[in-house]
């Protein structure tokens, strides 16, 4: 009894937003001209998981009390790599593969090994990491363009046993790979600690800065699966500024829905997810309503200006004045 | 030992001013070397008159920042406070003859308001900075797409704003430069001689001691987010005068280096600690640099990444936390 009511509060944030998530879904779905059929899911899931694993990413970040703005550039990045490497025969596919996700993974250490070991300040250590990423992706398509292997796209944005969309079934494999793993390790607990109270985790000999280096790392890894599935979507690669900055952007809106504190040390990617798929259903609903899109990015900014003010609620909770400055 | 013999033999001056701003102006002389290598204008006086012109653009913007980097927070609502004042500013030119007289004061209120939802979301709702700036800068950007439509506006700036950004009030002196320096003059008293300066550095600094010794802490940094989105705005007038029309992304090419000539200019970004002359070389140094790379025909690729390059490897120098104990 005790145990599951435990359980039930540490998970709150996360059923919260699968609850949001499954509310705002079934309002699309039953408005949706074509109703709920494989290829609505399909569609909503392909677009969803993209915001998804870069909310993962910002969701390891964000656990150890610090930020990364620039996952959406190194989602770019790689999706720019993607477009030159992930072609041609099988092997030359996978060999491409395994090197976006390597760029990924280096740029979340370069992140990490700033923050960490040069002890500077995540906000402006990622934004300006986030332009030599940037840079670098421009140098790779100074235009949009270049290829991917399509019969490897295609299924994997298709579906399984023609109903399950195979992005979700890649998004469960990672999840349980990466997350489930990292999460129940000692590094994944150390991340934990470190944004809970990095003193007392210090204090108390936890490998803070082990796990802090572990999470802004797979963080990258994260952010380049995402820029690979980007690539299989739309067939090419692109630096797009705007785009860069908005994915980073909305994996903050992502994480705050999904249960995630920003001040560290709580939440989890599952609920990030849900928050990310939530986010993405709410932008859907404007074309259901048959809305202007140009009130679609008003409507996104409202809807992360209100997830992150709920966090505010906590005020009302606040006995003594000084705990208002942390 | 020896290190206090060498410094004990230096000028006063020089003994007394932060290394970050003894560096970054040491920068700037190397930069205007490199520069006078390429082309031989480099150092002429008309040459850096009108570097200094672009500079006070990002002066203005960076003073803003600078007010709220010395709270310990950051503004990352620059891009469209920009955008918005621009295009605020030349939408209300387009409403007769006293449109055209509010023009200046609309585009800065409108920026104004932007400071105060960060600074109510800031202050009293404790919504960290850098969270709460993203959301109001994705509202910002959402109004204006709603209200140009996705385009860039048509209105044009008004004669007023083409004088401010362009005229000669002096002869020889470009009135932004003056603007800048009426600013900056403002800004330096406003730190170093008010209460509110004082209060700015103690929240910086802690917070929770500025409110125990019975500073309205909230306030202040109410002020400073306000104050900071209404010089954005006011820069955003003065480039859409320059241009003489407001565009869609005129302000991103603005927070980074904003945040930039800040930090490099010593200000700590934990708040607290920073001069207001060290902006004053940041601003000028990150000019100089986005000018030389355009004399250099560098492409956009390659300034992003010297410009990440530059101030990751700054921050390293000077920047850097202490070490958890």
């Amino acid at each position: 009894m005790r145990d599951s009511r435990y359980w039930l509060a540490e998970q709150r944030g996360t059923l919260l937003a699968l609850g949001i998530f499954i509310v705002m879904f079934v309002i699309y779905t039953s408005n949706h001209p074509a109703g709920f059929t494989a290829n609505v899911v399909q569609t909503a899931a392909n677009k969803g998981v993209l915001l998804a694993f870069v909310a993962m990413a910002q969701t390891l970040v964000v656990i150890t009390a610090g930020i990364d703005l620039s996952v959406g550039m190194i989602f770019l990045l790689t999706n720019c790599l993607a477009s030159w490497l992930v072609v041609g025969m099988p092997t030359q596919t996978a060999l491409g593969v395994v090197a976006v996700l390597a760029v990924g993974l280096v740029c979340g250490a370069i992140n990490g090994a700033i923050v960490i070991y040069g002890r500077l300040q995540p906000i402006v250590a990622t934004i300006a990491t986030g332009a030599v990423y940037y840079g670098i992706g421009l140098l790779l398509r100074p235009f949009p363009g270049g290829s991917v292997n399509e019969d490897l796209a295609d299924a994997l944005t298709g579906r399984v046993f023609g109903v399950v969309p195979a992005s979700l079934v890649v998004l469960l494999a990672i999840v349980l790979v990466i997350w489930v793993p990292f999460s129940r390790s000692v590094l994944g607990r150390a991340a934990y600690a470190a944004g809970s109270s990095e003193t007392a985790a210090y204090m108390s000999g936890v490998p803070i800065r082990r796990g802090k280096f572990a999470a802004y790392t797979l963080a990258g890894l994260l952010a380049s699966i995402g820029g690979l599935f980007l690539t299989f979507f739309t067939y090419t690669g692109e630096a797009a500024y705007a785009s860069g900055n908005s994915y980073t952007l909305f994996s903050i809106a992502a994480v705050v829905l999904g249960g995630v504190s920003l001040f560290g040390g709580k939440g989890s990617a599952i609920g990030a997810i849900f928050g990310a798929l939530a986010f993405r259903t709410i932008g859907d609903l404007l074309f259901v309503f048959d809305f202007d899109p140009l009130w679609q990015p008003l409507f996104q900014g409202v809807i992360l200006l209100v997830a992150v003010s709920l966090g505010a609620f906590a005020l009302f909770r606040v006995r003594n004045r000084l705990e208002w400055f942390l | 030992m020896s290190d206090m013999t060498l410094a004990g033999r230096m000028p006063k001056f020089i003994r007394r001013a932060d290394p970050a701003v003894l560096t970054a102006f040491a920068c700037i002389v190397v930069l205007l070397l490199v520069g006078s290598l390429y082309s031989r204008s480099f150092l002429s006086p008309e040459y850096l008159l009108q570097q200094l012109k672009v500079a006070s653009f990002l002066g203005v913007i960076a003073t803003g920042m600078m007010l709220v980097i010395l709270l310990g927070q950051i503004d990352l609502s620059v891009p469209w406070s920009v955008a918005a004042g621009a295009m605020m500013a030349c939408a209300a030119a387009a409403y007769g003859p006293s449109g055209v007289a509010l023009a200046i004061p609309f585009g800065i209120f409108c920026g104004v308001l932007i400071g105060i939802v960060n600074g109510i979301g800031v202050a009293y709702l404790r919504i960290p900075s850098m969270i709460i700036t993203l959301a109001t800068n994705a509202v910002a950007q959402g109004l204006m797409v709603v209200y140009t439509g996705g385009f860039s506006p048509q209105d044009s700036a008004t004669g007023a704003m083409r004088y401010l950004a362009t005229g000669f009030a002096i002869p020889g002196v470009p009135n932004a430069v003056i603007i800048w320096a009426l600013i900056g003059a403002a800004m330096v008293f406003v730190l170093t001689r008010t209460g509110f300066g004082r209060a700015v550095y103690g929240i910086g600094n802690r917070e929770r001691a500025a409110y125990l010794s019975g500073i309205d802490t909230r306030r202040v940094v109410m002020i400073a987010f306000a104050a900071s989105g209404g010089l954005s705005a006011f820069g955003g007038v003065l480039l859409a005068g320059y241009a003489s029309k407001a565009a869609q992304s005129m302000g991103d090419a603005y927070l980074l280096p904003s945040i930039a000539a800040v930090v490099l200019g010593g200000t700590s970004i934990l708040g607290g600690r920073g001069s207001y002359l060290g902006t004053v070389a940041g601003v000028i140094l990150i000019t100089l640099l986005q000018s030389i790379l355009s004399v250099m025909q560098m492409p956009e690729a390659g300034r992003q990444i010297i410009y990440g390059v530059v101030i990751v490897a700054m921050l390293l120098l000077y920047g850097r936390a202490p070490a958890s104990r």
